[in-house]
């Protein structure tokens, strides 16, 4: 049975550890928080697994379709009788899943960081922090109203922002979480109106109710549908605007430079924040409200799609260029997502149709586990040579033999070989872009042969190319604590498995089971892609030669463009620098400093003014005012006897 | 020459703007308080004058006299127990010197 003490629960143990943690940490519990945290964090996980369990095997499916059920719902601000913000948990295949997968990440992030952060002097803030972001992320999976789901949203956020910045005392670590927090806050902007505009013709906050209203004919569709603003309709605008949000959380073309430079914050929390759990938050949003996308307006999926096609191929692009071992695994990230979010494009709604949805899902499910493998392993190598960069590794292997192997099955799984998890979940993928998209499955095609490229660039370099030079690090340095190594070899296994899962029994865009066989005439094609680019590193980066680089001359200008991240950072401080602060800032400082405050310090100077005339009046001499009041005294009685 | 009306009215006149020079040039609060008396005094004699000379047979302004001289007794206390509290405070009955009650 689903018991709703239990689900509320998921979420609300983080937020208690994260209050106590927050509140006392610092002072009294220093070395034991990280214990706390991780075992509030492993009854969470226990509980969600369980939640889980019941509801894909016992108590979510009517008739072979599962439900989306409201086991908890609390009206907590009412507009009108039809119109309220509502706290609750929506439990439907895709929030289950999540539930599984954010809980599972955090806690391997969480007993990873025992370890990597153990000495830290800001350790149980740490812990609260990591707390505060795996409640948030609970509460927003589990939203029942799309204003609760801002509201996790903004919380999400504002933890990333914090653990950006967690060693604040780093300058580009502090310019990195300002970066963050104000790219995603400007999408969350679009998010909000993007709310604004579908509540007001569905009348409704609540997801239900809002998908059952703009999906099938009613007064409320008619009316979005007929409203139209700049050559598209009002439901159009409405939903680009929330994709608009979910594109800046999610690091999509253009609003994904904040991602590569959240690699500043400590490496377990790019594991969990920025690559497993938040950044797919764009794309559950888009799961989430599907339907709406789906069936009444096919215009803004496929923009989804395109915007989703578009960044897995530029960051793909970038990647095999950049130097900084986090960096090259954040466009990564960034590609991957654009993956999950062009297989959500090429979707229909219902039955075989719906493949896209679940491959995207997922992919959404397989990266988490390979993704944040990669970036614990990435975690290992930085703690053990002390240096980010591609070019202080090398020959690794033997020094470090379970991170080489742990590293090796994540890489074979985000480059889609043979029965690692990535391979299934990408075949899904480009099953569905075939079927819908042929320019589509060929960016995609295309990316895969990258992605395999640029990962096992990633892999030779820092594993093979030379021998370790050691000195950058002491010869008895070891390779990790068991509590570094242990989340690595679960994550490894789960790479290997999750692959195996029967996704579309469980997940799919309208409960219903799909079959999933794979295909595999199908997948010759991708996997050769992939086979290429893997030899091709090796070609390059496997022993020390020249042959990388006078490819990188040949590319030229390119190559230098990709370098430079296609001068996406030069062109937005270009425009924010040169012409939104020229032409709007400086006007409006003007206006504010000459106009605003001179008609308020006016006001003041005109007063004070008329106080300096008046004042003398009241000199406080008895006999003064004695003489003014007999003078008016002798006019008044001149008045009445003359006049 | 026979006192009438008219050479009454004199006398108060002076006794009158005697009380107002007095209470505009003293500073201190003791001979403001004596001026003031000089003033209601003044308008005493008014009333009895007046009385006699213009409404004789009736007694009005004789009751308005007595009027004046209780309510004059009453507001002499007031004004010297004030007076004994500005000495408290600023150890000196001179008008000018308490002159907080400015801008």
């Amino acid at each position: 049975m689903l018991s709703v003490t239990n689900i509320a629960l998921i979420p609300l143990i983080p937020l208690a550890s994260f209050l106590l943690l927050g509140l006392f940490g610092r002072k009294y519990l220093r070395e034991n928080s990280g214990w706390i945290g991780t075992v509030a964090l492993l009854a969470s996980t226990v509980l969600a697994f369980m939640t889980a369990y019941n509801y894909f095997f016992v108590s979510g499916q009517v008739n072979g379709v599962y439900q989306k059920l409201i086991p908890l719902k609390i009206t907590w601000l009412q507009f009108s009788p039809g119109l309220s913000i509502d706290m609750g948990i929506l439990l439907d295949p895709i929030s289950v899943m999540m539930l599984v997968v954010v809980t599972f990440v955090s806690l391997m992030v969480h007993i990873y960081s025992l370890g990597y952060m153990k000495g830290e002097e800001r350790f149980a803030t740490y812990y609260s922090f990591l707390s505060l972001f795996t409640f948030s992320m609970l509460g927003l999976v589990l939203s029942c109203n799309i204003f609760q789901i801002y509201i996790f949203w903004e919380l999400v956020g504002v933890s990333s922002f914090l653990l950006i910045g967690f060693y604040y005392d780093k300058p580009s670590a502090v310019a990195a979480a300002k970066k963050a927090f104000v790219v995603t806050r400007f999408a969350d902007l679009g998010f909000l109106i993007g709310i604004l505009i579908i509540s007001f013709y569905a009348q409704t906050l609540d997801f239900g109710t809002l998908i059952e209203r703009l999906t099938t004919p009613t007064p409320q569709l008619h009316s979005i549908i007929a409203t139209s603003f700049l050559g598209a309709s009002a439901l159009t605008w409405g939903l680009l605007l929330i994709f608009a949000g979910g594109a800046g959380k999610s690091a999509m073309f253009p609003l994904h430079i904040w991602l590569p430079d959240a690699m500043e914050g400590p490496t377990p929390v790019s594991a969990l924040i920025h690559a497993a759990t938040m950044v797919v938050a764009g794309v559950y949003l888009v799961a989430r409200l599907f339907p709406i996308f789906a069936m009444s307006c096919p215009g803004a999926l496929e923009v989804v799609g395109y915007v989703g096609a578009f960044s897995a191929l530029l960051a793909a692009t970038i990647a095999c260029t950049q130097t900084d071992i986090k960096r090259v695994l954040a466009y990564s990230t960034m590609s991957q997502i654009g993956y999950m979010m062009f297989a959500l494009g090429v979707s229909g709604y219902g039955g075989e149709n719906g493949l896209g949805f679940m491959a995207s899902m997922f992919h959404l499910f397989t990266h988490a586990m390979f993704k944040a493998l990669l970036f614990l392993c990435a975690g290992a190598v930085i703690h053990y040579v002390h240096s980010n960069e591609m070019g202080d590794m090398g020959g690794l292997r033997k020094k470090m033999p379970v991170t080489h192997l742990t590293f090796l099955v994540a890489c074979l799984a985000i480059s889609g070989i043979p029965i690692f998890a990535g391979f299934f979940s990408k075949e899904e993928i480009l099953t569905a872009a075939y079927e819908h998209n042929k320019l589509i499955y060929g960016v995609a095609l295309f990316t895969s042969g990258l992605t395999a490229f640029y990962m096992f660039r990633l892999y030779f370099s820092i594993f093979w190319k030379k021998e370790f030079n050691t000195e950058h690090s002491d010869e008895h340095h070891s390779e990790g604590t068991w509590s570094m190594l242990t989340p690595l070899i679960l994550l490894g296994i789960a790479s290997l498995v999750v692959g195996f899962i029967p996704f579309g029994n469980f997940v799919t865009s309208d409960g219903e089971k799909i079959s999933t066989a794979v295909n595999v005439v199908f997948s010759v094609t991708p996997v050769l892609f992939a086979v290429a680019g893997i030899l091709l590193a090796m070609s390059f980066y496997q022993t020390e030669n020249n042959m990388a680089e006078k490819v990188s001359v040949a590319f030229g200008e390119f190559y230098r463009a990709a370098y430079r991240k296609f001068y996406i950072d030069e062109i937005y401080l270009f425009v924010t620098k040169k012409i939104i602060f020229n032409l709007i800032g400086f006007p409006s400082a003007w206006f504010d400093k000459n106009v605003v405050d001179g008609s308020v310090n006016l006001s003041a100077s005109l007063t004070e003014d008329t106080s300096e005339l008046s004042r003398n009046w009241q000199s406080g001499r008895l006999q003064s005012y004695m003489l003014w009041f007999l003078l008016g005294l002798m006019i008044l009685a001149a008045v009445f006897v003359f006049f | 020459m026979e006192i009438g009306l008219t050479q009454i009215l004199f006398v108060s006149c002076a006794l009158f703007f005697i009380g107002v020079y007095g209470f505009l040039t003293r500073r201190n609060l003791i001979t403001m308080l004596m001026a003031i008396e000089l003033m209601l005094n003044a308008v005493n004699i008014n009333f009895i004058a007046f009385n006699k000379y213009v409404w004789a047979g009736r007694l009005d302004g004789v009751f308005f006299t007595i009027f004046v001289i209780a309510i004059a007794a009453a507001e002499a206390a007031v004004a010297i127990a004030i007076i004994i509290n500005i000495y408290r405070n600023y150890n000196s009955i001179d008008v000018e010197d308490a002159d907080v009650m400015k801008f």
